[in-house]
């Protein structure tokens, strides 16, 4: 048991196939096509800023929506009884257990303009509208995929909040919304912050719900950084640089995420 | 707020739900209309049966599954009793990287392995196929066993293995007989999460499988980006059922030992 011996065959796997990939990332994203020295490509990155705000903020949209859907439910959910909650729960995030792909499919093949939701729009005398290839159905795409990664850390963190507080706050004279702004809100911070993360990070660096969803009008820095690497486009060096420059973005959100739960958590309790 | 919480409920398994019920529906329809059911027909579950590509991926996804959730459980685990015994510092290292995979968007996580594996088959003279997959789905599951094996020793009474030594056993058994029982919760939940994270991983074995050795989810996007047929509804459904047994067995089998539990504290009592 004190053997440090044992975990070596993994520190060589963790070397060679997690750091040694993420080194290679750098390195292409720092050097030309004859391995140079060059800043080139981190620089020709600006260029798509417009792509790297698209995707920012159709990520955000759907964290927001998410937020605002699952935070009721996962409410709702915590007043069950235990069986009730762990069977209802069950039902929540069943859908997520079929793969992504056949989930965006639904939605493709339902959002056509033959599509079943224009055609039921159709018999009342609406329509046809077109849904399929905007940025609204790249948003539902992902917050269709995405709700249960809502759901389930605001759940897990909501349903540990010791009931007698929340007794305790209405017997020292709260109204039952202001119970859930003061009390529940604040405890239930850090399952917010998690499922904020959890939903944000596959929404932002996404390239299969804005292509199937989004036509080739909405590309988003996953369609992009995947044009380089398998695409027409092919430039494994801007691939890197996008690559590592979706990276840093994802890693600043994170820190600033971490810093919001710590600090602002505590202030509010 | 009874009756209103029960309706939002319904609403957002309605939202949940509704995709996955039209696709199953539309995989009975005899033409390929995605709106109208013109007949009845089993046509399409016995063309995806005799449809060897997909039966191919289907294989290719189970043995990749069962050999690197095996690979990965052994290897994270000893990884686990290692880094556990490490000192603060490298312990700290060994453990941010690992969650690299973890954190990192997992196109990045993708198109690193690819840089890595283009390098090396370029000089080795190897082709993507199915080693780079097991590699990769190897790379991805190992943190999810560490992450779950960790917290059980923090859990554990440090001094059992001593303990154990103490009254007889040489560290082989020890390790087999007292320390592993109790980590095995860990060890047996990494194994699971390895295992469907597998099964159902598309954006990283987009990037490491080569044409001849794909998964399911593999061939089901390229079935997307062709034409619609209802094969993919015909496999949704089969998809789903399995999900829903599964999922049903697994909590109906739960409930019992939990049941159980109580009866024993009962008779205790």
């Amino acid at each position: 048991m004190k053997n440090k011996l044992i975990a070596a065959p993994y520190l060589v796997w963790m070397v060679v196939f997690i750091l040694v990939p993420l080194i290679m990332v750098g390195y292409f994203a720092f050097t030309d096509k004859e391995g140079n020295f060059t800043l080139d490509y981190v620089a020709d990155v600006a260029q798509y800023s417009q792509i790297f705000v698209r995707s920012i903020w159709l990520a955000a949209i759907a964290t927001v929506i998410c937020l605002v859907i699952s935070y009721p439910l996962a409410y709702i959910l915590t007043g069950f009884s235990k069986n009730t909650q762990s069977t209802m729960l069950m039902i929540v995030m069943l859908p997520m257990w079929m793969n992504f792909l056949l989930r965006t499919y639904a939605w493709m093949t339902m959002l056509g303009n033959n599509g079943i939701i224009n055609t039921i729009l159709g018999f009342i005398g609406l329509g046809p509208f077109k849904m399929l290839n905007t940025e609204g159905a790249v948003v539902l795409g992902m917050v269709y995929n995405y709700l249960p990664y809502m759901i389930l850390p605001i759940y897990s963190v909501m349903v540990k909040i010791d009931k007698s507080v929340i007794e305790a706050a209405s017997d020292l004279g709260c109204n039952p919304w202001k119970t859930i702004l003061r009390v529940v809100f604040p405890l239930s911070l850090p399952g917010v912050m998690s499922g904020i993360t959890m939903v944000f990070v596959p929404a932002i660096s996404t390239f299969i719900i804005s292509r199937m969803l989004g036509g080739g009008g909405n590309l988003l820095i996953g369609d992009l950084i995947e044009m380089q690497f398998l695409g027409n486009a092919y430039n494994v060096n801007l691939g890197a640089a996008i690559s590592l420059v979706l990276m840093v973005i994802i890693l600043l959100i994170m820190t600033i995420m971490n810093q919001f739960d710590n600090d602002d958590g505590a202030v509010l309790l | 707020m009874k009756k209103l919480s029960k309706i939002y409920l319904g609403l957002v398994l309605f939202f949940l739900y509704v995709p996955i019920f039209v696709l199953i529906v539309f995989s009975f329809n005899t033409t390929k209309s995605r709106t109208v059911m013109s007949g009845f027909t089993f046509d399409w579950y016995i063309k995806l049966f005799r449809n060897e590509i997909i039966m191919e991926s289907l294989w290719n996804t189970i043995i990749i599954a069962v050999i690197a959730s095996i690979t990965a459980t052994i290897l994270g685990t000893a990884a686990a009793i290692g880094i556990n015994n490490m000192k603060k510092v490298p312990k700290a290292i060994v453990m941010n990287i690992t969650n690299f995979p973890i954190i990192n968007p997992e196109i990045v996580t993708g198109v690193s392995l690819m840089l890595l594996f283009v390098f090396f088959a370029a000089r080795m003279n190897f082709e993507f196929g199915f080693w780079t997959l097991l590699i990769a789905h190897i790379t991805f599951s190992v943190p999810y066993v560490i992450l779950n094996v960790m917290p059980k020793f923090r859990q554990m009474d440090p001094f059992l293995y001593e303990a154990a030594q103490d009254l007889g056993c040489n560290s082989r058994q020890a390790f087999f007989k007292v320390v592993l029982p109790e980590i095995m919760p860990g060890v047996l939940s990494g194994f699971m999460m390895s295992f469907t994270f597998s099964l159902d991983d598309f954006i990283i074995s987009y990037f490491t499988s080569g044409s001849d050795s794909q998964t399911l989810p593999v061939t089901i996007y390229s079935m997307t980006r062709r034409k619609v047929s209802p094969e993919i509804n015909a496999l949704s459904t089969i998809i789903f059922l399995v999900v829903v047994i599964v999922l049903v067995l697994k909590n109906v089998i739960e409930r019992k030992s939990e049941n159980n539990k109580v009866k024993v504290k009962g008779e205790k009592v």
